[in-house]
């Protein structure tokens, strides 16, 4: 990050969280979080097991709509509409079209490579095959995984190697052009080599895509974010630009997590 | 570094000494568990030996008597007269046809069921609908019979005025109910396997539930409802008390289901239940018929496991 870094107040945002709490049956999992996400940029939620950094990411895209006795309040707004996407009003179904997930686990539906990328396209409504075949390749090249499977779009996607599931999860995410990317700890099944590849894709993906991240790898968080949020016990204790997180952490429990005194 | 790392080596004990013999009282046990376990094994592949025997062996003396090719072409099945044929399709038609009605019936709804209950129902619901289900093929098969002719012929000759009492719509559609529970559990248990991450990746795309369900869900547990089918299949070919109370007994080669029709199944029974002299022609037939049943069940079984192994889940 090459300092002087810009003032926050003069970076475009693309979505905020205010006063947000959440609730998994009578447990509180998320407790009045405030904090922003910068368009195209990297957010990195760290904190140790159970901070809520993951059930906060899945409060952006409501995952947790999915199950029973979960209930939010407060507000997650997206930019530039400014629209609360937990308010009752919104449809899930719609916040899910315009955010898209990759999780922890590669977990390509069982088609081929070529449905799997058209999945979210379908699912869109869009079914003409010369488009189909464009935005495939599009978003296979955006997830460097074409020059891998341009030849075998048609075999199963189960035959992939572990990182390129992952990868072609990640083109199945961009693949609808999302406006946020939200990554659930996506490397943490995947061996340090593809753990690498996924990290540069995160990188270049931020040219288009606002990214955040939930990583339980505090190197990852250092090495591919430019905004880190340190949770604990569903609050967020910190926020700032990472290197100021990582060098001159403000709050004493940031430091003592990041310098691994806990955690 | 050779030798210089490892200094002192203590002398060299004997298993037992260091008590890390075997030990014979455990050894023996374990050797008795074993045989015992293997025996309770070994009588159901006895079992399936001496069926496969018996129907080999008794069919063998048949054949004698009636040319194979006769068998499987004539068009004819008259094995209790003076002029005799012994054409099997005669009963294959009567047993396919029961099956393919019952099969119509109970692989959509078995699926839709099995659809409704792993993917929509709450677990009130699904906690009620299932025991009911299964229930369901608690019943008697005989129960079954007399409710298809006694109710759903009737009924069905309300709408078809042209439909004999005896016929193999009726017994067909009730098989199918039959066995709906066996394809919608089955089905179903296979959909609930099929891990949440892969839900909640459709989800995630922006899918509603009946896209997660028909798209994704259903794919990845493909070979588990194949399995459901094959078994339903199984079921619907091997039955025999509906048919033969609601299909009639005669052979008539058909193929179509609003007539009556023995299966291979009903005339077993028949024969079976007849006093014809051991060792006759006629007697033997039923092992013949039975062999050919048998053959029928294994193609489907043999089908259900290349399909398996095929589209084996992999999620």
């Amino acid at each position: 990050m090459a300092d002087p870094k810009p003032a926050l107040e003069s970076l475009p945002l693309k979505a905020h969280a205010a006063s947000l709490n959440f609730h998994y049956g009578t447990f509180q999992a998320l407790k009045k979080i405030d904090m922003p996400i910068y368009d195209k940029r990297v957010t990195a939620l760290i904190g140790p097991s159970g901070c809520g950094k993951s059930t906060f990411l899945r409060c952006f895209n409501r995952m947790h709509d999915l199950y029973p006795g979960n209930r939010y309040e407060g507000e997650i707004r997206l930019h530039p509409d400014n629209v609360n996407l937990l308010d009752r009003a919104v449809d899930p179904i719609e916040v899910r079209m315009r955010l898209s997930m990759v999780f922890q686990k590669p977990n390509p539906f069982p088609k081929t490579i070529f449905e799997n990328i058209a999945y979210g396209l379908r699912v869109r409504g869009l079914n003409k095959r010369a488009v189909l075949e464009e935005k495939v390749e599009e978003a296979l090249r955006g997830a460097a995984l074409w020059n891998e499977v341009k030849d075998r779009l048609h075999e199963q996607a189960f035959n992939l190697s572990g990182g390129q599931q992952q990868r072609l999860c990640i083109a199945r995410a961009l693949a609808t052009e999302p406006e946020i990317l939200l990554f659930d700890e996506p490397t943490s099944a995947l061996d340090p080599i593809a753990t690498a590849s996924i990290e540069e894709l995160i990188a270049e993906l931020k040219q288009k895509v606002t990214i955040l991240i939930v990583t339980h790898n505090m190197q990852q968080a250092a090495r591919v974010s430019d905004f880190t949020a340190y949770m604990y016990l569903g609050e967020l204790i910190e926020f700032g630009w990472t290197d100021d997180i990582f060098i001159k952490p403000k709050n004493p429990q940031t430091e003592a997590y990041i310098t691994g005194r806990f955690g | 570094m050779s030798g210089t790392l490892i200094t002192h080596i203590p002398q060299a004990m004997s298993p037992s000494e260091s008590r890390l013999a075997h030990r014979a009282s455990r050894h023996v046990k374990e050797k008795i568990i074993e045989s015992i376990l293997f025996l309770a094994a070994l009588v159901s592949v006895f079992t399936t030996l001496g069926i496969v025997y018996i129907l080999v062996s008794e069919s063998v003396v048949f054949f004698r008597h009636v040319p194979v090719w006769d068998f499987l072409t004539d068009t004819q099945w008259t094995p209790l007269f003076d002029d005799a044929h012994f054409g099997i399709v005669v009963l294959l038609s009567g047993t396919l046809v029961s099956s393919g009605v019952a099969l119509v019936v109970a692989i959509p709804l078995g699926t839709v069921i099995a659809i409704y209950l792993s993917e929509f129902a709450g677990p009130r619901i699904r906690e009620t609908v299932k025991p009911m289900l299964e229930l369901l093929s608690g019943v008697p098969t005989i129960v079954y019979g007399y409710f298809a002719l006694l109710f759903v012929t009737p009924l069905l000759q309300k709408f078809l005025p042209e439909l004999p009492g005896f016929n193999l719509l009726s017994a067909g559609i009730v098989m199918g109910i039959m066995i709906i529970p066996t394809v919608s559990s089955i089905a179903e248990d296979a959909m609930r396997a099929v891990p949440m991450s892969l839900r909640e990746g459709a989800y995630a795309m922006g899918s509603t539930r009946f896209q997660t369900a028909t798209r994704v869900v259903v794919p990845a547990a493909f070979s588990g409802i194949m399995a459901a089918y094959i078994l339903g299949i199984s079921r619907a070919v091997g039955e025999t008390m509906i048919l033969a109370v609601a299909a009639g007994m005669q052979p008539n080669l058909t193929w179509n289901p609003m007539e009556p029709a023995a299966t291979i199944t009903a005339f077993i029974v028949q024969v079976a239940l007849g006093d014809l002299p051991h060792g006759s022609v006629g007697y033997q037939t039923i092992f013949a018929a039975g062999l050919t049943l048998m053959l029928m069940t294994l193609v489907f079984n043999i089908l259900g496991y290349w399909l398996r192994t095929k589209y084996r889940e992999r999620y």
